[in-house]
C-alpha cells in the first residue's frame, strides 16, 4: 500500500476546490493530436520517443481530433493545408488547446518573405495558446511549452467559463 | 558514348527533317546540351530510348526554366546500361507554351510535367492527366515565372507577411 | 413517380465510378501517411482499385526562395529543410552541384568528413524509416529502439555543429566547423555498438513472422517498371536492380572505400516486395557503418575552410549533379546567369519520383496493405512537395 492509499484508508477525505481537482486531472492527461507537418514533426516524434518520453506528462497521441485536448501544430502551414487545420481544430472537443511549434507556424519562419504558398503563422486561422520558438525547437523546448500549457490549464476555471 | 558521338548520331538520324533545330552545346556550360525543336521532341526521345547505342532508359529530371521571353524544358537523360548521359533542351515562347508530352516514353515524366505545368504554365500536349500538382486547383498564375506577382489574398487568408 | 437521376461520382482524374466502387479519402491528417500526404482511394469493398495521390500540402516554395537569395551559400539552410530527415545528404548534393558549377576542388579532409556525416545521416534516416514502418505495420517497440540509437547519431552531429536536425554544416568549398577531437573515438564507439544493435533490429522486426506476412507479398514493383518510373534508392534496389550512384556515378571519395551494394533478393517472397525494400534499408545501414569505420581510419589532416570562396559568382551555365540520398537519387539542377544569385534551382527529389509509382504498385491490394506500401516507399513530404 502506498502512502496516498493509506491517506485514503484513514480519513477518506481530501479537501480541494472542484476547479483544482478538474484542472489537475485535465493537465495530467493532455491527449495530443497525432499529426505532423514538417521538420518539427521529427522533433515532436523524438520528444515522444525513448529519450525524452513525453508520455510521462500524460501526452498520448491519438489519431482522431475527437479524442484530443491539444493540437501541436508542428511545422510549416501552407495555404493548402490551412483549411484542413481549421477543420481539424473545429472537430476537437472543448476545452481545446493549440501549441504552435517552431518558427514556421509561429510566423512563417524562413519562408516569411518569398513563401507564396506559406501561411505566415497558424494564428491567422486558429487561436494559439503556447508558442514554442526555434527552427526546429529541441524536444526540451517542446516539453517546456507543454509545461507552460499545463500552467495555463491549472489556472483556469471550467465552472466560471461556463457562466461567462 | 561521348556527348560528341551522341550529337553526331542524332544529327545523322534526323538529317532529313528540316525543322529539327538540333543545336549542340558541348563545351561552354558544364553539362553538354543538345537543343531540339519542340515539334520533334517526341521522335527524338523515342529514338534516344530505343536505339541500341543510346538506350537512355532513365529520365532523371525534367525541369522548366523561365528565360524571360522564352520558356525552356530541360530533360536530364541517363542510360543505366551504357552509363552515359545527355541533356536535351527545348524552348518555347511564353505565350501559349506547348510541348509534346514524353509521358508515353518515360512514365516518370508524368509528375514532372505536371509540376512544370503547375509552376510555369507549360502545357504538355498528349499528357493523360494534366492537373496542378503542388498548388491548389483554384490557384491563379504560375509562381516560378519571373514576372509572377504574389496575390494579396487566397481564400480569405492573407498571403504576404 | 419521378426518377431521380444521380450522376455517378467522378474521381479527380476524371474517371467515373462503377456502382460498386466508392471513394475513400486518406489524409492529409492520417497517422500512417508519414506527413501530409493525401490519397484519394477508389475502392471496391476493401480492395484498392485506383490511388490518386494529392501532394503539395507542404509546398514551401523552395525553388522560389533560391531565386531570391543574394548568395549561393544562403540556399543551404533551405536545402536542409527540404528533406528534414537527412539534411546532411541534401547539403551534400547541393554542394556537389555548386562545386561542379564553380569548378572548386575541395580538400581531402573535407571530403572525408562529408562522407562520414552523410553516412551517419543515412543511418539516422533509415532508423526513422524502419521505426515508423514498424508502427505502420503494428509493431511499436522497434520505434523506441530506433529513436534511442538515432539520438546517439544526433549527439555526434550536435557535438560537431551544434544542431540536432538542420545543420547548415556543409558549405560550398568546405565545412562550417572542423570535427572536434573527441568526435573520432565517439564515432568509432558508436559503430561498434550499432553493429550489434542491427542484429537486434533484424530479430525484432525484419524476421518477425507477422511482419513478414504483412510485407512479403505486397506492393510488388517489377524492375522494368521501376526504371521507367525512374525510381531510385532502396525502391530500385529492392526490385533487384544493382544500382547505386555512389558507385555508378561516383562523387566525393566513395571509390576509396570497400563496401557492397544491398540488393533485394526475394528472400521471403517475390523480388520487389515491401519486405525487400525494408531489408535493403537494413543492409544499407550495415554498409554505411563499414564506410564510416574506414573513413574514420583514413581521415587526413588539413584545413576544412581553405577552399571556401570569398565571392561566389559562377560563369553562366548549367549543371545537374546527383547523389545518393537515403531515399534515392537526389539531384540539383542549377542554372547560373553569371550573377551571385542562382537563376534557377530545381531539386529532383527522390521521394517525389518514387511516390509517383504508388498507383502502379498498389492496385488490387487491400487498404491495410496500402499502409505497408506507403511506409516502404519511405517518403518525406518536405522533399516531395519542396
Amino acid at each position: 500500500m502506498g502512502l496516498l492509499d493509506r491517506q485514503f484508508d484513514n480519513s477518506n477525505i481530501v479537501i480541494t476546490s472542484l476547479d483544482s481537482l478538474l484542472n489537475w486531472a485535465r493537465l495530467s492527461s493532455l491527449y495530443q493530436l497525432q499529426f505532423g507537418l514538417a521538420c518539427c514533426a521529427i522533433e515532436m516524434m523524438a520528444a515522444s520517443a525513448s529519450n525524452f518520453d513525453m508520455m510521462r506528462f500524460g501526452v498520448i497521441p491519438r489519431a482522431t481530433p475527437r479524442q484530443v485536448d491539444v493540437m501541436i501544430v508542428s511545422g510549416t502551414v501552407t495555404l493548402k493545408m490551412a483549411t484542413r487545420i481549421k477543420r481539424l481544430y473545429d472537430q476537437m472537443a472543448e476545452p481545446r488547446y493549440v501549441i504552435s511549434m517552431g518558427s514556421c507556424s509561429n510566423c512563417g519562419g524562413p519562408y516569411w518573405e518569398h513563401g507564396y504558398h506559406v501561411l505566415k503563422g497558424v494564428d491567422r486561422v486558429i487561436p494559439v495558446d503556447v508558442y514554442v520558438p526555434g527552427c526546429p525547437p529541441r524536444p526540451e523546448a517542446l516539453i517546456e511549452g507543454l509545461i507552460k500549457l499545463q500552467e495555463k490549464v491549472r489556472n483556469e476555471s471550467l465552472a466560471k467559463k461556463r457562466i461567462a | 558514348m561521348t556527348p560528341q558521338e551522341i550529337s553526331e548520331k542524332l544529327a545523322a538520324k534526323f538529317s532529313g527533317v528540316s525543322d529539327i533545330g538540333l543545336e549542340a552545346k558541348l563545351d561552354a556550360p558544364v553539362d553538354p546540351t543538345i537543343k531540339v525543336s519542340p515539334n520533334h521532341i517526341l521522335e527524338v526521345a523515342k529514338f534516344l530510348r530505343d536505339d541500341d547505342d543510346m538506350q537512355f532508359d532513365f529520365l532523371s529530371c525534367l525541369s522548366g526554366v523561365d528565360l524571360k521571353g522564352k520558356l525552356a524544358v530541360v530533360y536530364q537523360l541517363f542510360s543505366m546500361v551504357k552509363r552515359h548521359k545527355i541533356t536535351i533542351r527545348v524552348e518555347v515562347p511564353t505565350e501559349n507554351p506547348s510541348v509534346p508530352s514524353v509521358e508515353s516514353i518515360w512514365r516518370t515524366a508524368n509528375w514532372h510535367e505536371r509540376e512544370a505545368y503547375d509552376l510555369f504554365g507549360i502545357t504538355f500536349a498528349g499528357h493523360p492527366d494534366l492537373r496542378r500538382i503542388l498548388l491548389p486547383y483554384d490557384w491563379e498564375g504560375h509562381p516560378l515565372r519571373k514576372d509572377y506577382q504574389v496575390p494579396e489574398f487566397y481564400n480569405g487568408m492573407k498571403v504576404p507577411y | 413517380m419521378s426518377e431521380a437521376i444521380i450522376a455517378p461520382p467522378i474521381s479527380s482524374t476524371g474517371r467515373s465510378l462503377r456502382t460498386e466502387e466508392m471513394i475513400i479519402n486518406m489524409g492529409p491528417q492520417h497517422p500512417s501517411t508519414h506527413g501530409v500526404l493525401r490519397l484519394e482511394l477508389i475502392v471496391d469493398g476493401e480492395i484498392v482499385v485506383d490511388v490518386v495521390p494529392h501532394i503539395g500540402y507542404l509546398h514551401r516554395c523552395f525553388e522560389k526562395h533560391c531565386e531570391h537569395m543574394t548568395n549561393y551559400q544562403q540556399v543551404i539552410p533551405y536545402v536542409d529543410r527540404m528533406d528534414y530527415v537527412c539534411s546532411m545528404n541534401n547539403e551534400f548534393a547541393y554542394v556537389v552541384a555548386a562545386e561542379r558549377l564553380l569548378k572548386i576542388q575541395v580538400p581531402e579532409r573535407v571530403e572525408y568528413i562529408r562522407v562520414i556525416m552523410a553516412e551517419l545521416q543515412r543511418i539516422a534516416s533509415h532508423l526513422i524509416a524502419v521505426g515508423t514502418y514498424g508502427i505502420d505495420i503494428g509493431a511499436f517497440t522497434p520505434f523506441l529502439y530506433c529513436f534511442r540509437d538515432r539520438e546517439m547519431i544526433l549527439d555526434l552531429f550536435e557535438m560537431t555543429c551544434g544542431a540536432r536536425l538542420l545543420y547548415n554544416y556543409m558549405w560550398i568549398g568546405g565545412l562550417s566547423h572542423d570535427i572536434p577531437v573527441e568526435f573520432v573515438p565517439k564515432a568509432k564507439e558508436f559503430c561498434g555498438y550499432f553493429r550489434k544493435q542491427l542484429r537486434d533490429f533484424n530479430d525484432l522486426l525484419t524476421y518477425n513472422e507477422i511482419f513478414v506476412k504483412r510485407t512479403a507479398n505486397v506492393g510488388l514493383l517489377p524492375a522494368d517498371v521501376a526504371v521507367n518510373f525512374a525510381c531510385s534508392g532502396p525502391m530500385l534496389r529492392g526490385s533487384g536492380v544493382n544500382w547505386d550512384l555512389r558507385r555508378d556515378d561516383p562523387y566525393s571519395v566513395y571509390h576509396k572505400f570497400d563496401w557492397d551494394i544491398a540488393v533485394g533478393k526475394g528472400e521471403v517472397g517475390p523480388v520487389g516486395s515491401c519486405w525487400d525494400r525494408h531489408i535493403v534499408r537494413m543492409a544499407e545501414m550495415e554498409q554505411s557503418i563499414r564506410i564510416v569505420e574506414q573513413a574514420l581510419e583514413q581521415i587526413p589532416e588539413g584545413d576544412v575552410q581553405s577552399a571556401i570562396p570569398k565571392r561566389i559568382r559562377p560563369n553562366p551555365g548549367e549543371v545537374y549533379a546527383r547523389t545518393e540520398s537515403p531515399r534515392g537519387e537526389l539531384g540539383f539542377y542549377i542554372v547560373s546567369d553569371g550573377t551571385g544569385t542562382p537563376y534557377r534551382i530545381k531539386a529532383r527529389s527522390p521521394g517525389f519520383v518514387n511516390l509517383s509509382v504508388i498507383n502502379e504498385i498498389s492496385r488490387g491490394s487491400m487498404i491495410a496493405d496500402l499502409v505497408a506500401i506507403i511506409g516502404s516507399i519511405d517518403i518525406v513530404l518536405g522533399e516531395v512537395d519542396r
